[in-house]
């Protein structure tokens, strides 16, 4: 069963391929599927925010709706957008990287997927059902808690539902480059995307059980009178801040760090020339992951935490800017000597050198905790994690987009269309945000509805609104793209960039369903590379052409998430009326039997027979 | 590549421009204009660190755009294979050493100033207020003296003042930009900061932390006057009369109306433990009605017919029973009577 077969297969064939598969790659462009759609979600969000905000006192949303809107921006940019398309890339592209044939737990795998995507629907759900969450996407209680309405409900079950499947991905990951290495693939001889997988997944592994934790709490608070919030009853609303940024700051480097890998993949690419100071940067990568566990506080620096945690985790968050300095000094050493080429990927990469660097270097202003006290909770945030998470984070992610769509869908996007999204979502993106720094000094909180007017803010918000527009346009383009790539464009080599260095681009583009039909023997950094500039074509096999053992298909991972997602939902209105805990149960019911039959169910898989495999080309 | 460069510099250009034009912001609201202790300490700060990032940045843009301009793929180059280097120990110790020196150098004075903010040694040697933060509202309750105020807090000009803050529904944050850096308002404990205002003025305050629909309604002012005219402000409010008689029938009506809607259950007029809403002493003199509007007895009706219209959200809706045009109209009339004080925010400057 090869590609080409499946484009003989009916719709419904096709339906269900997806719904059961197992396979990495399937998996993997469901992920970013659903995370672009959600990203759009997000992104009209976004333009309501901006539309609202173009001049004082405008009134084109209510107070209430405005502030489900923000709510539901952060949310969905965050666990529904960027998180789900870079997991998307780890597991699309890491197996491939390591010489994998897919990743250990293939069922999880898929499971984790349809948790995440009913997650992120039990979320939007709230749209029809009565309202979004109100809270902001920290939730910060008592606001949180005393939230009229089942917003916040559906955002406790969906974040719960969609951190499970990450928390799943994570596990995942960190198994597969552990134990599914192809011979000779040492430690240090795996590509920076593969580091950053193996890094963010250790992130997922420690972080998300502190957002799991609140959110019970907050679970409990809401819907069964538990009072762990509630000053009044003697709980503690400032525990929940703790508990979500020990989640909410690794979280900012579970999305960065594989956003840093992807253009440490791409440097050396299209500069032709290995990445410098490889070891440093692996090293880089675990120090930003170790400081990013220690200083979560300094998002509470006006909390009244007073001056000795202040001023340790001030010191602890510049600390971050060392290893941060060392990863851009060693891009641009990589380029330095290189023969750079620029298309649309390295247009991205290149862009983000700048963009990047002055979030980075906001980043350390905010760590000052005297002068926080002027920046926090004012757009100079605001313009600082977006400089950040869309200077490095979508950056990255559309520098990916890229670089791996002839590797994810056999196709090389339109260049033309490429350049001019990119100069549109760039220019945009510096006109949004940059005026936003002085706006938050001028003055403007953030999460704020209206300005008033004879404020001075009234042109800096205008230029935001107009920039915002401008990455709109670059989006729709860059969709465009993708649909005129699809239609129209040319099937790809299996190296389409004549200058891939790692496993991936060995094998055809889209990669076969078994991966490699025989495991490849690496013998150094970069081993394509290596093995072209010995002048062979392909990679050594380092063992015989054999049979090879794959999982079957399952339709349980897709069904057992339906019985978490029925569940929610009885939890959710159980405190309108007690009936709805029928549905609870009828929920757990499905998800717990499901479990039963995947532990009785003998599943030995299937195997892909040596003749078969002899008989496809290569 | 010259197209590259020239979007970057039109980028800075604009970003100037539009940096100009703002100039820094509406003054007495901007931080950037500091007028107080906490703001000037802020802005040393400030300024240290874009000194060193920018500095900084310019060296990243310097090796980004020569590596740009000098090793891009020339025509007749796509063969050439460049030499693969590894990497350079002394290059890796020179960019890991100076950005820690560079963080050093500003790590010392921020944890210098975040001690001397937080110092409150001289607390129970000056004035100390309590603060709330309310659903939208802030109450101010001058600790020692029998004054409660809303909204407007009156300070003496040049003195450290206490602030004890803390909130009675959710989290707010108690923020103003010129005088100083701010303060989260919790529900379980009182923050202690202090304040102090080099210059005369009203300033703008803002909550900072989410609360709510009207969050983005909930400002406030500091109203920074000199010292005599502070202790002059202090004994009209300790002296206040709540019962006396307004000027004219209209407002004596509105006083009557005032009692019969039983208002007082919630706004005190003289000195009261009573904070469920703002207390109404010396309310002719305040800055804004409701916080944002201005303070005309027309603006004060409209707030008094529909509340929730202009502040979404608010406690007041629905808790009182509708009143006629009329008795708006002299309920009105009879609060933009209540002058207390001849220390007014004209005193001020405004």
């Amino acid at each position: 069963m090869s590609i080409a077969s499946t484009q003989n297969k009916g719709f419904g064939a096709i339906l269900w391929d997806y719904l059961t598969t197992v396979d990495h790659k399937k998996i993997g462009n469901m992920y970013i599927a659903a995370g672009a759609f959600f990203f759009i979600l997000g992104g009209i969000e976004a333009l309501i925010i901006r539309i609202q905000l173009m001049a004082p006192e405008n009134d084109f949303i209510s107070a209430g709706l405005y502030n489900e809107m923000i709510t539901m921006h952060g949310t969905t940019m965050i666990f529904l957008a960027a998180t789900p398309i870079l997991v998307g890339f780890m597991n699309a592209i890491m197996p491939l990287q390591i010489g994998a044939r897919d990743v250990a737990f293939p069922f999880l795998n898929s499971l984790g997927f349809w948790l995440f995507l009913f997650g992120g629907i039990m979320l939007n759900l709230s749209w029809f059902l009565g309202g979004a969450p109100d809270a902001g996407w920290t939730a910060y209680t008592p606001l949180s808690t005393q939230s009229p309405g089942h917003g916040v409900d559906f955002y406790v079950m969906g974040l719960q539902l969609s951190g499970a499947g990450t928390l799943m991905g994570g596990i995942n990951f960190l198994v597969t480059i552990v134990t599914m290495r192809a011979p000779g693939m040492t430690y240090m001889r795996m590509p920076l995307f593969t580091w950053t997988t193996f890094v963010a997944s250790i992130l997922i592994l420690f972080a998300f059980p502190a957002l799991t934790v609140g959110l019970f709490l907050l679970m409990f608070d809401r819907m069964f009178g538990s009072a762990f919030f509630d000053v009044a009853l003697g709980g503690n609303s400032v525990i929940w801040q703790h508990l979500f940024w020990i989640f909410g700051h690794p979280e900012v480097y579970i999305l960065i760090l594989p956003a840093f890998g992807i253009f440490s993949e791409i440097f050396p690419v299209f500069a032709k020339k290995r990445l410098f100071g490889y070891s440093s940067m692996v090293f880089a990568t675990f120090m930003i992951a170790f400081l990013g566990f220690m200083v979560w506080a300094h998002h509470m620096f006006t909390v009244g935490l007073g001056p000795v945690a202040n001023a340790i985790f001030a010191v602890a968050t510049m600390a971050i800017a060392v290893p941060t300095g060392i990863k851009i000094f060693n891009w641009l050493a990589t380029m330095w000597g290189g023969s750079i080429r620029i298309n649309s990927a390295m247009l991205w990469s290149l862009a983000f050198i700048p963009s990047f660097t002055i979030g980075g270097m906001t980043g350390v202003m905010l760590a000052a905790s005297t002068a926080d006290f002027q920046y926090h909770d004012t757009y100079f945030v605001v313009a600082h994690f977006h400089y950040v998470i869309v200077g490095g984070v979508v950056f990255g992610i559309l520098a990916g987009l890229h670089y791996w769509w002839p590797k994810l869908f056999g196709k090389v996007l339109h260049e033309g269309m490429g350049k001019i999204a990119f100069w549109l979502f760039f220019i945009g993106f510096h006109l949004t945000f940059f005026i936003q720094h002085f706006l938050g000094l001028m003055g403007m909180p953030r999460r704020y509805w209206v300005f008033l007017e004879n404020q001075g803010l009234d042109t800096g918000n205008l230029v935001s609104t107009i920039g915002a527009f401008l990455m709109a346009l670059g989006s729709i383009v860059f969709v465009i793209n993708v649909v005129y790539t699809t239609m129209k464009g040319e099937k790809a080599s299996a190296d389409p960039w004549g200058t891939g260095r790692t496993l991936e681009w060995a094998i055809s583009s889209p990669a076969p369903e078994y991966n490699f039909k025989q495991l490849p023997l690496v013998r150094g950094l970069d081993p394509l590379w290596i093995e072209k500039m010995d002048g062979n074509v392909k990679m050594t096999p380092a063992e015989p052409l054999n049979d090879i053992h794959m999982p079957n298909g399952s339709i349980l991972p897709l069904i057992m998430t339906i019985g978490f997602f029925i569940a929610s939902l009885g939890f959710i209105y159980q405190v309108d009326s007690k009936a709805w805990l029928i549905v609870l149960y009828a929920g757990m019911a499905i998800a717990l039997g499901c479990m039963l039959i995947r532990s009785l169910k003998d599943d030995h898989g299937f195997h892909i027979h040596k003749e078969d495999l002899e008989r496809e080309a290569d | 590549m010259s197209r590259w460069m020239g979007k970057m510099k039109a980028l800075i250009m604009l970003g100037f421009v539009a940096i100009v034009l703002s100039a820094c912001g509406k003054e007495n609201l901007t931080a950037l204009d500091p007028k107080g202790y906490g703001a000037e300490q802020a802005m040393d700060i400030m300024i240290l660190s874009i000194i060193i990032m920018v500095a900084v940045f310019i060296i990243v843009m310097l090796v980004f755009t020569i590596a740009l301009v000098k090793f891009r793929e020339k025509k007749g180059q796509e063969d050439y294979i460049p030499k693969q280097v590894e990497g350079n120990h002394t290059l890796e110790i020179v960019w890991t050493g100076i950005p820690i020196i560079l963080v050093l150098v500003l790590a010392v004075p921020t944890v210098i100033s975040v001690f001397d903010l937080a110092d409150t040694t001289d607390a129970s040697s000056s004035l100390n207020v309590e603060v709330t933060g309310n659903q939208y509202w802030w109450h101010f309750n001058y600790e020692g003296e029998e004054i409660q105020t809303s909204q407007d807090l009156y300070i003496p000009v040049g003195e450290k003042v206490y602030l004890d803050i803390q909130a009675s529904d959710v989290i707010h944050s108690f923020w103003v930009p010129t005088i100083s850096g701010k303060m989260d308002a919790n529900p379980e404990n009182v923050n202690t900061m202090y304040i102090e205002a080099y210059e005369e003025g009203v300033y703008w305050g803002k909550c900072a932390e989410l609360c709510g629909p009207s969050h983005s309604l909930m400002d406030f002012k500091i109203v920074a006057v000199s010292p005599e005219e502070f202790d002059a402000w202090v004994e009209d409010m300790k002296n206040v009369d709540p019962e006396q008689t307004p000027q004219n029938a209209v407002a004596t009506e509105g006083q009557e109306l005032f009692e019969a809607n039983n208002c007082m259950a919630c706004h005190a007029i003289g000195s009261s433990p009573v904070a469920t809403g703002p207390n109404l002493t010396n309310y002719a003199n305040r800055t804004k009605i409701a916080g944002i509007l201005e303070p005309t007895t027309e603006n004060l009706v409209d707030w008094l017919l529909d509340p929730e219209t202009i502040k979404p959200g608010n406690k007041m809706t629905g808790n009182y029973p509708s009143l006629s045009e009329e008795e708006a109209n002299s309920i009105a009339e009879y609060l933009m009577q209540l002058d207390h004080s001849d220390v007014t925010p004209e005193s001020a400057g405004n």
